[in-house]
């Protein structure tokens, strides 16, 4: 499938173009100096000189905005790596800045992109459909993340929703209307999701439920069923019939189709993400009008295979060495985050490897830790775990009332050294193994897991 | 009747998980319960959703939530009267942030509308004009708040705060600490929490007794002997909760001593 590249039709205003400029150097500053990657400060020079800079940036643009609590980044990734053979050249905020400084200066960095995937964090998405007019907008999940910092999940909803009813204008421009992908399974998402004229529901999944009991419409109670159908006692609201769903491994349209979903990526919700970004692709391409069948067949399987070996998304996932020793990186930002860890280590199973938890709670965290009491750390019962990171002590009368048997260790990285000598059974985990588990095998050992919040995370990865 | 001797096991209910509970509240409930069970007493942890009657129970702890899951709370819990019913006959009850609004005689919702609380404290809740209070608060008890088991006056209440509401406390109940750093009730007396009989409540949301487990200790103090002088329960290993409490309020001492730093800095400008 190939793309008629109409070029963004960028003529841009004196002042627009001196604000290109401000961010051109600002990154280049930013870099010589050594004072980050040079994505934020840059775009933030640049949209002081000129507010509406982004709108002037995209005009003319393919954009796809995908947002949600989790999975934005990577399926961020795995859209772009769907497209970059097609939309040529493409320009994508990889690097997390997910507001309008990191946005601008993206698109900065690519002045000849025809199209662009960007992030977009949940509380832009009203002012960055309104700045790139998207075609499309992929809607993950939404659940509790960071309360100090960040409107509480209900006034999100709300914001989502008045955002997407306004797209109503935008699909009179016919061809140009933007088609909104939404999980059918996410009750918040699904409100916010209805106001948009055109939608294709995906039945991705939802890990949490907790914030998504009360109805967003009306107040009452959703219920929900066997497997993942949901409706409100009070009203209407139920889950959409759905256009595709992940049903294990496997993509299933509503015609019946499946296809295979296999990712180096691992886990569940890494495979819900791929699900989405498969329905959303072929409308940033011409074949699919909004008005369409989704799309199924030739293009699908193309899409599933060229995410197939996208293997880590800004170092997440990826793997490291430690003093010999596998250790896998793993993020998780909020309760729903850790909830879809636990479940990739169940999938993995092997309860022989430690885990090592970093806990921070800087700006970019949120300064309350009380999100720690809703992870089901239970879960990690049996395991050998060390708790680390600026808060551990926090993290530590967590694991306590968990019953999780655990060390405490106040430098990240002797945490991992801790974590090799449990490894190496120089060190027997606390909690005797369970009898009833397989005996170790001559198989390479499992990787060391390492789990960390936002910046305890980005702090490991600097000092690896 | 010391721990041991009770026949029927302690039953601990959560209220209304999936309304109030937006900041991990549940984790009350959890140490409460675990606390009991170290000591070897038979404990029975109930989360008591929404929609059904309420369970009867020796503890029941609320949480916080978003006003509207607020009010269908209090609406619910009225019109069960199980609790009610309870705290007459002894039961503890623990509020922390909306649930400890839903506790008083009245408390607002998003548009400053009134409504019904449970009346099972004598306090009143208005929306705040100002920003919203949030952050550590640390805050030292009032002098005639409860004392522990065995007599000695509890240790100061450290947490964190995140609500808009300001509560005055009537004559009828007693606030239960006194603000050092933070705001708390936000009335302007510097109060922070209230409580009666063995109604308490408190701003702290979150799991504020794995941060004040002798609070802790405490509710569960009343719930296993209802004499009028409880005997002091079973130590336990507390180095863990310790260790959290002397590193969080000295990050607030720290950050004290930053703010008067910064202070002194610019006035010298
Ligand atoms: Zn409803």
């Amino acid at each position: 499938m190939t793309v008629t590249p109409v070029g963004p039709s960028r003529n841009l205003t004196a002042r627009a173009t001196a604000a290109v400029d401000a961010v051109k150097v600002g990154n280049w500053l930013s870099r010589t100096l050594g004072r980050g990657s040079g994505t934020v400060v840059g775009g933030r020079v640049g949209l002081a000189i000129d507010p509406t800079l982004l709108a002037s940036l995209a005009r003319g643009m393919r954009v796809a905005l995908v947002t949600g609590t989790n999975g934005k980044t990577t399926a961020t990734r795995l859209l772009v790596a769907s497209l970059a053979c097609d939309l040529v050249p493409l320009a994508s905020n990889d690097t997390g800045a997910n507001m309008p400084a990191g946005h601008v200066a993206a698109l900065v960095a690519s002045p000849r992109a025809v199209g662009a995937v960007l992030e977009v964090d949940e509380s832009y998405l009203g002012q960055l459909i309104e700045a790139t007019a998207p075609r499309v907008v992929i809607l993950l999940n939404l659940s509790r993340d960071q309360l100090d910092r960040i409107a509480e999940v209900r006034m999100l909803v709300d914001r989502w929703r008045t955002a997407l009813g306004h797209l109503g204008q935008a699909s009179d421009r016919g061809e140009d209307g933007t088609v909104v992908v939404a999980n059918a399974d996410d009750p918040m998402v699904v409100w916010a999701a209805m106001a948009a004229p055109c939608v294709r529901w995906v039945g991705a999944g939802q890990v949490w439920h907790d914030d998504a009991v009360g109805c967003p419409a009306c107040g009452g109670r959703i219920e929900f069923g066997s497997g993942g159908a949901w409706a409100c006692d009070r009203c209407e609201l139920a889950r959409p019939e759905r256009d595709a769903w992940l049903d294990d491994r496997q993509l299933v349209s509503a015609d019946g189709v499946r296809q295979a979903v296999d990712l180096e990526l691992p886990g569940r919700f890494n495979r819900a993400n791929a699900a989405m970004v498969a329905l959303a692709a072929p409308f940033m391409l011409d074949e699919d009008e909004p008005g369409s069948r989704p799309a199924s067949g030739r293009y699908l399987d193309t899409v599933l295979s060229r995410m197939a070996h996208v293997d880590q998304v800004a170092g997440r996932f990826s793997s490291t060495t430690w003093k010999g020793w596998e250790v896998r990186l793993l993020l998780a930002k909020n309760p729903a985050g850790w909830t879809a860890i636990f479940d990739l280590l169940d999938e993995v199973g092997a309860h022989d490897a430690p885990v090592v938890l970093s806990i921070n709670a800087r700006t970019a965290d949120g300064l309350d830790t009380s999100w720690l009491w809703d992870v089901p750390f239970e879960r990690l019962v049996g395991r050998s775990v060390v708790a680390t990171g600026d808060r551990r002590l926090d993290l530590a009368v967590r694991l306590r009332y968990a019953e999780v048997a655990h060390t405490v260790v106040s430098d990240p990285l002797a945490a991992l050294d801790r974590a090799v000598e449990m490894h190496a059974g120089c060190d027997s985990p606390r909690v005797p193994s369970d009898p009833s588990a397989a005996p170790p095998t001559l198989a390479r050992p499992r990787p060391i897991e390492f789990l960390g919040n936002y910046t305890a995370f980005a702090d490991l990865r600097r000092r690896l | 009747m010391s721990p041991g001797d009770r026949n029927s096991a302690l039953t601990i209910a959560i209220v209304f998980p999936d309304l109030l509970g937006t900041y991990g509240d549940g984790g009350n409930g959890i140490v409460l319960a675990r606390r009991a069970a170290w000591r070897g007493m038979g404990v029975e942890l109930v989360q008591a959703g929404s929609g059904r009657p309420l369970p009867s129970a020796d503890i029941y702890c609320i949480g916080g939530g978003e006003d509207g899951p607020q009010v269908r709370a209090a609406t619910s819990l009225n019109e069960d009267g199980t609790m009610a019913r309870a705290v007459e006959q002894g039961a503890v009850v623990f509020g922390v942030c909306a649930g400890y609004q839903l506790l008083g005689r009245s408390f607002p919702d998003s548009t400053d509308r009134a409504h019904d609380g449970l009346g099972l404290l004598d306090i009143t809740t208005r929306k705040g004009t100002g920003p919203r209070a949030v952050g550590e608060l640390v805050a030292t008890m009032a002098p005639d708040a409860p004392h522990q088991a065995g007599g000695a006056a509890l240790p100061r209440l450290t947490g964190f705060e995140n609500h808009g509401g300001v509560t005055s406390v009537g004559p009828s109940a007693r606030a239960l600490a006194r603000v050092v750093r933070g705001v708390g009730n936000g009335g302007g007396d510097g109060t922070e929490g209230a409580w009666s009989g063995r109604v308490v409540g408190t701003y702290l949301h979150g799991p504020v007794l794995a941060r004040n487990i002798a609070l802790a200790d405490l509710l569960l103090g009343w719930a296993v002997d209802p004499s009028d002088s409880p005997e002091p329960l079973p130590p336990l290993d507390d180095s863990e909760e310790t260790a959290l409490r002397t590193e969080r309020l000295r990050a607030v001492e720290r950050s004290d001593r930053g703010h008067v730093v910064s202070r002194l800095f610019r006035a010298g400008r």
